[in-house]
């Protein structure tokens, strides 16, 4: 049957019997789609929001204590106090400074042995296996031993989330610089590049989407370690208003903290992804 | 001359000779690859190296390109120092635009000239600023070719170069090879699994059996040369019994 159903035809089919015309409607039908379909507009969203709903009404109905978990407007109304007062500033600034400074310590430290293990068979005798034990102790396990050698002063905590940032630094550079491609290896030899060269031109460039990727992990990884620390002997700092705000019962505070962890963590994450995407411009992934 | 290893002494004999091979032994655990294999390169000659696989044709090349660092062996092998390789999968570093690959060890405040005059050779001016994902196959072996040429070899190491190529574009790039080859003269060993392609550019044609030459025959067709005539046939049914193939019906 033709697909060119012109008007004539189609009163046609429709006075004569069903039989002839459904074999070729049966064909005509599509198959089954197994695929999850289109995608929805603003669908990631979808969730959130759903959470958003169902966190207001619980509140406005008094299904959800306000003692326990504040409405969503008395959350809102704070983080506005506490911007207003400059207190949530002082806060996050005393936290981001923990971080980075412990984060930027734990990727060179992660960065320096990764090329150290990498590009030598000594250094990767040496360096590789107490990182791998290093790896199966959560670090955060570590902060008795830590409290005891370093105090509870600003130290320990800088070293903490530094060990916590270190591992997958390390972890994943390493991995990029063993496996750049055996091939790579032999055209540096025919070209007769120095080592220097060597390093700067295929060695380093080969381990960057590695490197990248463990900062991502380290990037989190700092501010769980953060999370931690901060309830320790602090004076100022997010943890330290959140810890205040349980001893008051002051649930709306304790929301402001955990959303602004949230939106710290969201923020430095899309910060390494946009670095990701400027460096590693020569890669044509199924994500692009 | 360059000394490769494996305890081997490179001695240059003859100047007169670009490669001189002499009682090449080469060896993986107690397999022999290379048994015993001579062969001599002149400067600017194009021979072309056909064997079935496993015949040890990549083996020679890795040798003379100094590249078999854990490979037991013996013998005598002199090799010039500028020597270029062009590997069967173009090999270009993806992290690096077209330019940057082709002056890749260049060293000199014209690199980046030469590398312009190389890749407009090649006919790919103006896509020095590409990546290297952005180009065909072609194109990438084009780039490859470019990189090996820019650095004046005295011998040209091809290892399969157009063999992942399709037919339409392996025709062009040997237009192309010929005519650079024309133009640079380096000796020129290519290892190849197609007769004709063997045919068409070298000026000789040695085939590796049983890791050693088993047969060595000058091309002596006049330009262009034409599948249609009977010396060509004659020389491709030679050269296919030489491979263990009967006749040309046979492929």
């Amino acid at each position: 049957m033709s697909t060119d159903v012109t008007g004539e035809r189609l009163s046609l089919v429709k006075t004569a019997p069903a039989a002839p015309a459904s074999p070729a409607a049966r064909r005509e039908r599509t198959r089954r789609r197994l695929g999850p379909g289109r995608p929805i507009p603003y669908g990631r969203a979808l969730g959130p929001v759903l959470l958003l709903a169902i966190w207001s009404g619980g509140s406005a109905t008094g299904l959800i204590d306000a003692r326990n978990l504040s409405a969503p407007w008395t959350v809102v109304a704070t983080a506005g106090d506490l911007i207003a007062d400059g207190r949530l500033q002082t806060n996050v600034w005393t936290s981001a400074e923990l971080a980075v400074s412990g984060l930027a310590y734990g990727v060179a430290a992660g960065l320096v042995l990764a090329l150290i293990a990498g590009l030598s068979r000594l250094g990767e005798g040496v360096i590789d296996g107490p990182v791998q034990i290093k790896r199966g102790i959560p670090t955060l396990a570590l902060i008795p031993l830590l409290i005891l050698w370093f105090g509870i002063g600003e130290s320990m905590k800088v070293i903490t989330i530094a060990l916590s940032a270190f591992v997958p630094v390390y972890i994943h550079t390493h991995n990029g610089l063993r496996t750049i491609d055996a091939r790579y290896v032999e055209l540096a030899e025919t070209l007769g590049l120095s080592r220097p060269r060597f390093l700067l031109h295929i060695v380093l460039p080969g381990a960057l989407p590695g490197f990248l990727l463990g900062m991502r992990f380290a990037v989190t990884a700092a501010w769980l370690a953060l999370a931690v620390v901060e309830q320790v002997n602090a004076t100022s700092g997010i943890g330290y208003m959140t810890g205040l705000a349980r001893t008051y019962g002051q649930t709306d505070i304790i929301i402001v903290g955990l959303v602004v962890y949230g939106l710290l963590g969201l923020l430095s994450d899309g910060l390494v992804r946009l670095v990701e995407r400027k460096v590693l411009s020569w890669r044509r992934t199924l994500a692009d | 001359m360059a000394t490769h290893a494996g305890g081997l002494t490179a001695t240059a004999r003859e100047a007169s000779a670009a490669v001189r091979i002499e009682g090449l032994v080469r060896a993986f655990g107690t397999r022999t690859v290379l048994d015993g294999l001579d062969l001599t390169l002149r400067p600017g000659e194009f021979v072309a190296m056909l064997g079935r696989s496993g015949s040890g044709k990549s083996t020679l090349l890795r040798a003379l390109a100094g590249l078999d660092h854990e490979t037991g062996g013996e013998g005598e092998l002199s090799a010039p120092d500028h020597v270029s390789v062009v590997f069967q999968d173009a090999r270009l570093l993806p992290w690096k635009r077209v330019l940057a690959n082709v002056t890749l060890g260049l060293t000199g405040t014209d690199a980046g000239e030469r590398a312009r005059t190389a890749l407009d050779e090649v006919g790919l001016a103006g896509r020095e600023d590409a990546w290297p994902v952005e180009l065909s196959g072609g194109e990438q072996q084009r780039v490859s070719l470019a990189r090996s040429l820019v650095r004046e070899p005295e011998l040209l190491l091809a290892d399969e170069p157009f063999g992942a190529l399709d037919a339409l574009t392996r025709g062009r790039m040997h237009t192309l090879l010929a005519r650079l080859y024309e133009r640079h003269r380096p000796a020129v060993l290519l290892v190849t699994h197609d007769v004709d392609e063997a045919i068409a550019l070298a000026d000789r044609v040695v085939v590796l059996d049983g890791g050693r030459i088993a047969a060595d025959l000058a091309v002596e067709l006049p330009a262009p040369r034409r599948h249609g005539t009977p010396e060509y046939a004659a020389l491709r049914t030679r050269l296919l019994a030489r491979l263990g193939v009967d006749g040309p019906d046979h492929l």
